[in-house]
């Protein structure tokens, strides 16, 4: 489903160069469910960005779907974007003009789907994740959870196969999160991939994978469920251990 | 991307800074209404003299004494001879010509009564009311015959019989030029300036007697009525080839109306030109008002275009919009300043009923694709920033 072989990302900040990503391979099979653990700066927001096709690796191969998605035209890989995968943010990004409805039909607009199937099926995915009732609210009118729900109307309104969930949590109670945490492992459960890039521990732990990295590679992967939560502390900070991965 | 929802994600993000909006909607507002108001103006300037050159009559030759020349060469050269009415009375032998009127003028006092009006004389013959078209208020123009024999009819304007003879029919009553007596025999209907006479306040009289009155033998023009439009170029030749036997020089100059009506008509084409240019400056202020605007309006939302780049718009979708935004700000601006400039045009023709302003159809048309043209032209730039935005750095703050 994603295969990464040897993904480096290097930025420029004036003269010197920056190593984001040092080599990571990486493999997520289809319908896993994945958490990317470490510090701040340890990459994996660029590996996240990589995989939504947000970014290109400077080298190393990246296949989404078995295809070779790293050398594609920017209007080729928007298309990826609009019809593969889902993005839900930490800050929600909901565009603060449009009613809930709205914001879940926007990739549709950028697809040209014809206004009736949008309304139908903004309506739908609104359903799923219990939102019918908020449809035409506002942002500023919705609670941090419901704007998290509806975000997630949105990533999954054209049934993407992989949702990429960058601190989705981060933003919201402890209530709030885990209702959405059911809900994105819902969708998981219907075949939907999901990786989700969290500090929080408690989060990762019910994904069945965690990958941790620090300083732009991978530090480890362990199966949470089966009690590798030693390698996670509970302030989330990975404990020293020898560079694995890349 | 459908257009229409193109159109309303460009109006949403519109209406969300409605201050901003209107204020640059506004700015392409002024410039526009400029544009269509100082075209109008033109415009009616140019019909109003076209009109006014149209009531001399379309077949108008003039012939005047003297040619623009460098003289001074020659011990005698640039003694021009002055027109006559014998050279008056071989020009209407000529065949093309269907009628011809000579003109004497002076200036003096009428009186009636105790009442006194310091008026132009016009001397000339009954010929001159056809080849300048002149309607009679009331009574006749001077009589027809032969033009040496003078006569002591007068036909007053319409100002001139209103202020010496008040209330009274002045129709057979005995007025005096200086020491000359005339009875006057006919009143012209109101005509208003025409170009160099105002003909409400003016006298005619024989041209025979006007020169006897003002003691002279020349002839301040000699005005023809040609009998075909087409032939007008054959027959300016014909008058000149005439006057330069007569005179053995070239020394009169016969101007046609249409090279007077071209002449004046191209002045002021150039000066409505003139006018739009200094309008389209202010529209040029406007365009680089909403490319600011649009500027202002890419760096705020650098969000909104990350997180729409993200859901899977295309650059050129992302650019699509905000090139929208530009282009309705403009073409709002440019519907507004249309109906704003429409409107001053009405104000200003409803003080000056004479003027014949009104935008022509070409300047609403300019008018309103310039508009759009602002908008694109000055959309492109910051609309293609948006595109270059990175969505990651733009994902990344709040």
């Amino acid at each position: 489903m994603i295969e990464l072989e040897d993904v480096w990302r290097i930025f420029r900040v004036g003269e010197s160069e920056v190593h984001a990503l040092k080599g990571v391979s990486l493999a997520i099979g289809r319908g896993e469910h994945v958490a990317l653990v470490g510090p701040s700066g340890s990459g994996k927001s660029t590996l996240l960005h990589i995989v939504g096709c947000l970014d290109r690796p400077t080298r190393g191969r990246y296949l989404l779907e078995g295809r070779e998605v790293g050398s594609l035209s920017e209007e080729e890989r928007s298309l990826i974007r609009r019809h593969r995968i889902g993005f839900v943010f930490q800050f929600f990004h909901l565009l603060p003009r449009l009613t809930a409805q709205g914001n879940v039909e926007l990739p549709m607009l950028f697809a040209g789907t014809p206004p009736e199937e949008r309304r139908e099926r903004a309506a739908r995915a609104l359903g799923s994740v219990g939102l019918s009732h908020r449809s035409h609210h506002r942002p500023d009118q919705l609670s941090g959870g419901e704007r998290q729900r509806v975000a997630i109307a949105r990533a999954v309104v054209m049934d993407p196969a992989v949702l990429l969930a960058d601190e989705p949590t981060g933003n919201l109670d402890r209530a709030s999160a885990l209702e959405v945490m059911d809900l994105i492992e819902a969708m998981n459960a219907r075949g939907l991939t999901l990786v989700v890039v969290t500090h929080d521990p408690a989060i990762a732990q019910r994904a069945r994978r965690v990958i941790r990295m620090d300083d732009g590679g991978i530090e480890g992967t362990g199966h949470a469920a089966r009690g590798t939560g030693e390698r996670v502390s509970p302030s989330g900070t990975p404990t020293p251990e020898p560079r694995g991965g890349g | 991307m459908r257009f229409l929802d193109l159109l309303a994600f460009a109006a949403g993000a519109l209406r969300g800074h409605r201050l901003r909006t209107a204020l640059s909607v506004a700015g392409v507002a002024v410039g526009i209404s400029a544009v269509v108001a100082l075209t109008a103006l033109g415009e009616g300037a140019r019909r109003y003299v076209v009109d006014q050159f149209a009531a001399l009559g379309s077949n108008l030759l003039i012939v005047l004494p003297g040619k623009v020349e460098t003289t001074g060469g020659a011990p005698f050269g640039g003694v021009t001879r002055d027109l006559t009415l014998d050279d008056f009375r071989a020009i209407a032998r000529l065949p093309r010509v269907r009628r011809t009127a000579p003109l004497a003028v002076g200036e003096d006092t009428v009186h009636y009564l105790d009442r006194g009006r310091a008026v132009p004389v016009l001397g000339t013959t009954s010929e001159f009311a056809t080849v300048r078209r002149l309607e009679m208020a009331s009574g006749d123009f001077l009589p027809p015959g032969d033009p040496e024999q003078g006569g002591s009819e007068i036909v007053l304007g319409m100002t001139v019989a209103q202020e010496l003879f008040r209330s009274e029919n002045p129709l057979g009553r005995i007025v005096r030029v200086g020491q000359w007596r005339f009875r006057v025999v006919g009143v012209l209907a109101p005509r208003g300036r025409s170009l160099t006479f105002n003909l409400d306040d003016v006298v005619l009289i024989p041209v025979r007697t006007a020169m006897r009155v003002f003691n002279r033998s020349t002839l301040f023009r000699i005005l023809i009525d040609v009998r075909a439009h087409a032939e007008m170029e054959a027959a300016k030749k014909d008058v000149e080839t005439l006057m330069t036997e007569r005179h053995r020089a070239e020394d009169v100059t016969v101007i046609t109306q249409d090279a007077l009506l071209s002449a004046f008509s191209s002045i002021l084409n150039a000066l409505t030109l003139a006018l739009v240019g200094i309008a389209s400056v202010s529209l040029a202020v406007a365009g680089v008002g909403i490319m600011n605007v649009m500027l202002v309006s890419v760096t705020e939302r650098r969000a909104e275009i990350g997180l729409l780049k993200a859901l899977g718009a295309a650059d050129r979708q992302v650019l699509a919009a905000f090139l929208a935004e530009a282009v309705l700000l403009a073409s709002g601006g440019g519907v507004a300043g249309l109906a704003v400039g429409a409107g001053a045009v009405r104000v200003f023709v409803s003080f000056y009923p004479s003027f014949p302003a009104s935008p022509p159809a070409w300047a609403i048309a300019a008018a309103l694709a310039l508009s759009f043209a602002v908008g694109v032209g000055f959309g492109v730039w910051p609309a293609r920033r948006a595109t270059r935005l990175d969505p990651v750095a733009a994902l990344a703050r709040r």
